[in-house]
């Protein structure tokens, strides 16, 4: 007998008994990428999130991207309904999630309909055939069977019962249904890909076992299945390779992977106790922002007041409200929430009170497509309000940087008196990295609030001489009672005013305090040559994939270099400077050109654009074939 | 020891600008009055904020010697709420007409209300748009000519004391601009409640829709026409109060006493925490029923901003007082040497 082959892995319940060894071969790999694709019921963002877990304690570099349909639960076995999970690991750095898998595990047939174009000749193809019958089959728009008919040729193809043998390796436990068993899959698919790159399974058992702390059953089922998924591949001779990724030299410190919500959250909160003053977050639930206010509703016991608010508008007001009572009010949304947002935005600008101002952007216009990114809502931040209403505007460029900026965001808002808007979009929001902690207060930027008492020569809309921020009084505060509003405001006074000079002036003042902010905006500094025949300038969450292809083209010898903007309005002071010693401009964003209709208004700079709106980020080649077409 | 402050008086809460409401226009007596039940209440300038939306109305915060705020068209309610969640030590008044907070605003009207934060709301009821000159409001009569409706209003009013009582208002009451006794009474007994309080105040728009409540303010209706709420007493009315409103079935009737061996013990007695009460009280037609002044419903509920003080100090004492590192490096961390 062949070595392995009679033992028809996973046949009974005993798949941990060790069987005859097999001799495996283990290859290093510098970087891959897997992409776990199912039903939205199969469970596949829970599967990607463990795998990134775990790789990730290892010490690899990561980028992660979820793609999950909008719909909960869309009807199974439908291409809508496909849910996705990318996970790029390495032993260097790495910027993206990776532009297309090596790995792509497909749950179902509607899975791999949709997956299949992005997955390169000869990559591995992991495949449930349980889940490739007739009904399938035709719910994915398939006419003939993919198995059977020849298409997968040419890919390193894993075609395996995957449920079945989930079924059968659970087939002693008569305190599970049937459907139970079946649903523990994706734990098998994950044991199978463990064993493939050569990671421990300690910490998903550790994870499940907490997650089902009262449910003690699932957790065993599914670590019993991740365990059957492991051992079929060290037994199977299907299995020859193994794969080692070692892990990256990354600078010492503590990690954790974040994503962009949960980042932008702690930023939010951590400014708070660095300056002292409790904030107050309204929103109303909107797909990709509401886990911005899921994560700051458990942090209570810092002070943090959460308002679901009735609608949009009530959101931000309540937030105004809070500011106004000397709180740091905060509202965060998404585009179609923002535009509802637009008159309040106008008040807060008028009365000049502190207010940070999210918007994690998605596809639009309207309803758009809530899921996927998008950078579209740029000049909607900058110009969405009627009057002339300037307000600074903020993007970070990674999961991770979302604390940073969010930091930022509240303390340029106290100190200038100012609602700041903070440009997130979907593929941060979701999106996961590795993110070094900061060990102590002291290396955050110091963030302090001061509210007047002084009641002496005080006057509602007196200025500091270099912010031009007029004092925060609270109410309560004796002998300072003031009325404030939307209408036009007296210089010094606040009294209501409709003198045309006046409106003039204060319109200059206003435009003035923001303009100031630049004091606070570090120089723009470039990653590549000083000067050259290109420069790629882009903004928010399309850093990585364009610091990724830099580093590609700087190896092919380009004479182009990167600048990345986290700063909009203002924007840096050597912005135009920097644009000038490049004989080409290119500004990548995904929308149709609304950073370059700025930076064209701004500097008379002939800006390239390169831009895409697919609900999907940049891929890495994209920015290389842009620049290799503007460069020699 | 400190000393306590003296009281204030009403000119205490005159702000220094000047009042410019048409001559005549109801919002003088209820801004008289307002000041009025301040210095009464015992409160400080600096406790007070007034909070407005837009419209004639809304200007109110101005001429008040406290904190006040301005805002847009309708979001008061909401801009209040975030207010006294933050500062639940604040006296919080929100000011707004009937288009104000019925029609552009009635969403945040209706969550302020079913939320029941401790806010005091008072809606001027003139049933018309002044500050733009005229147009039909939502509480304008079915029919009525105005300047966007020249063959009449299609639109059937809302009811105000309806909605707020459907939205779960715990305090929910009735007066009138020129009733100055009856309006402090009001103000003081919203101060005194512990949770949200609405009051629709029948106010007169000289310019506009003048006489829009003579049917309760003239000196015969409001001696024969008025129906004044107190819990506890028998629903009786009239100047010589020789009238009253009997149950029949669940059908009330205007009845008058000693006819037909009607005594006062055949007379509904009015009780505040009766919704169904209140309710029906809302719905009586002016047509053939005394206009009801006074508190429909008051009952006591938990406030909003005091469930949130709970949950810090529930929070604070499981998890202990929050420390920004611990809560950052929580997780699963990790260390690169």
């Amino acid at each position: 007998m062949e070595v392995g082959q009679s033992l028809a892995w996973g046949e009974g319940p005993g798949y941990h008994e060790r069987p005859v060894m097999i001799t495996k071969q283990l290859e290093s790999l510098e970087t891959v990428v897997i992409r776990f694709a199912g039903d939205s019921g199969d469970g596949m963002q829970i599967t990607g999130t463990q795998f990134t877990n775990t790789s990730a304690v290892l010490g690899n570099d990561l980028a992660t991207f979820p793609d999950f349909p909008a719909e909960i639960r869309a009807p199974a076995g439908t291409l809508p309904g496909v849910s996705g999970f990318q996970v790029h690991f390495s032993s260097t750095d790495i910027y993206t999630p990776g532009d297309d898998p090596d790995v792509l595990v497909a749950m179902n047939p509607a899975a791999l309909k949709v997956n299949l174009k992005d997955l390169p000749r000869n990559g591995i193809l992991i495949l449930d055939t349980d889940a490739f019958d007739k009904r399938n089959l035709k719910k994915a728009g398939y006419e003939s069977n993919p198995l059977e008919d020849g298409s997968l040729e040419g890919f390193r193809l894993f075609a395996i019962p995957l449920t079945s043998r989930t079924e059968r390796a659970l087939e002693d436990r008569d305190d599970l249904s049937k459907k139970e068993k079946t649903r523990c899959k994706n734990f098998y698919a994950l044991g199978m890909t463990y064993w493939l790159f050569n990671r421990p399974l300690e910490n998903t058992v550790t994870f499940l076992e907490k997650k089902f702390k009262k449910k003690p059953q699932f957790a065993s089922a599914n670590i019993t299945a991740m365990r059957a998924g492991y051992a079929y591949c060290d037994a199977s001779q299907e299995f020859q390779v193994r794969y080692e990724v070692a892990p990256a030299a990354t600078e010492p410190g503590t990690y954790r992977n974040i994503m962009g919500n949960d980042a932008l959250a702690l930023g939010l909160v951590a400014a708070s106790v660095r300056a002292g003053v409790p904030i107050f977050y309204g929103s109303y639930p909107i797909t990709p922002a509401s886990s911005v206010l899921h994560a700051l509703a458990k942090y209570k016991n810092f002070g943090v007041a959460t308002f679901q608010a009735e609608d949009e508008i009530a959101a931000v007001t309540s937030a105004i409200g809070a500011s106004f009572g000397g709180k740091v009010g905060i509202t965060g949304s998404s585009g179609p929430g923002i535009a509802l947002k637009g008159e309040a935005l106008g008040l807060a600008t008028m009365v000049e009170l502190p207010l940070v101002v999210i918007n994690v952007q998605r596809a639009g216009p309207s309803t758009g497509m809530p899921t996927k990114t998008e950078q579209a809502d740029l000049l909607q931040a900058m110009f969405g309000r009627n009057g002339e209403a300037p307000c600074p505007v903020l993007a970070p460029c990674s999961p991770g940087d979302c604390f940073e900026m969010a930091f930022e965001a509240f303390r340029i808002a106290t100190k200038y008196m100012v609602p700041v808007f903070l440009l997130s979009d979907g593929y941060l929001a979701n999106g996961a990295e590795p993110w070094k902690l900061p060990e102590s207060m002291d290396e955050l930027p110091a963030c302090a609030v001061s509210y007047r008492t002084d009641p002496e020569d005080y006057l509602p809309y007196m200025r500091d001489e270099t912010t031009l921020a007029r004092p925060w009084v609270r109410p309560g505060t004796p002998g300072m009672q003031h009325r404030i509003g939307g209408i036009e405001k007296a210089e010094g006074t606040g009294n209501v005013s409709y003198d045309a000079e006046n409106h003039q002036r204060m319109t200059d003042i206003r435009a003035e305090k923001v303009a100031r902010i630049v004091a606070e905006v570090p120089d723009l500094e470039v990653f590549g040559p000083e000067s050259g025949d290109l420069l790629v300038l882009g903004w928010g969450s399309t850093y990585g994939a364009i610091h990724a292809a830099m580093k590609i083209a700087h190896k092919d010898g380009k004479s182009v270099a990167q600048a990345h903007l986290r700063h909009l309005n203002p924007f840096p002071k050597n912005l135009g400077d920097v644009m000038k010693r490049y004989k080409k401009v290119i500004c990548a964003e995904m929308n149709m050109g609304q950073l370059r209709m700025m930076l064209r208004d701004r500097f008379l700079v002939d800006v390239i654009g390169l831009n895409k709106v697919q609900g999907m980020p940049f891929r890495i080649r994209e920015i290389l074939t842009a620049i290799d077409e503007h460069t020699s | 020891m400190t000393t306590q402050p003296p009281q204030l008086k009403k000119k205490d809460f005159e702000s220094d600008q000047q009042v410019r409401w048409c001559p005549g226009c109801g919002d003088y007596a209820i801004l008289s009055s307002v000041q009025k039940t301040f210095a009464e209440l015992g409160l400080r300038n600096e406790e007070v904020a007034v909070i407005s939306g837009i419209g004639c109305a809304a200007r109110f915060p101005y001429y008040v010697n406290s904190y006040g705020f301005h805002t847009i068209h309708g979001r008061a309610p909401a801009l209040a709420t975030g207010l006294k969640i933050a500062r639940p030590d604040l006296s919080v008044w929100v000011v707004g007409g009937d288009g104000d907070m019925l029609s552009i605003g009635g969403n945040h009207l209706l969550h302020a209300l079913r939320r029941n934060i401790d806010i005091n709301i008072m809606c001027f009821d003139n049933r018309i748009y002044g500050l733009t000159k005229g147009q039909a409001s939502p509480t304008s009569e079915f029919g009525k000519r105005t300047a966007t409706t020249p063959m009449g209003s299609l639109d059937r009013p809302v009811n105000p004391i309806s909605v707020a009582l459907a939205a779960e208002g715990t305090f929910v009451a009735r007066t009138a601009d020129v009733f100055a006794p009856h309006l402090q009474a009001m103000l003081t007994a919203a101060a005194a409640h512990k949770g949200v309080a609405f009051i629709q105040i029948l106010q007169n728009c000289i310019i506009f829709n003048d006489r829009a409540f003579a049917h309760v303010t003239d000196r015969e209706a409001k001696n024969e026409r008025v129906l004044y709420l107190e819990h506890g007493a028998p629903m009786i009315f009239g100047k010589e109060k020789d009238k009253g409103i009997r149950l029949v079935g669940n059908k009330p009737e205007v009845v008058r006493l000693g006819e037909d061996g009607i005594t006062e013990k055949d007379i509904l007695v009015h009780d505040e925490t009766d919704e169904s009460l209140a309710y029906m009280l809302s719905r009586l037609d002016p047509k053939d029923f005394p206009t009801p002044l006074g508190i429909f419903r008051r009952a006591g509920a938990p406030s909003l901003h005091e469930g949130y003080q709970a949950q810090f100090e529930q929070a604070k004492s499981k998890d202990g007082e929050g420390v920004i590192l611990d809560l950052i490096h929580s997780g699963d961390v990790w260390d690169v040497k």
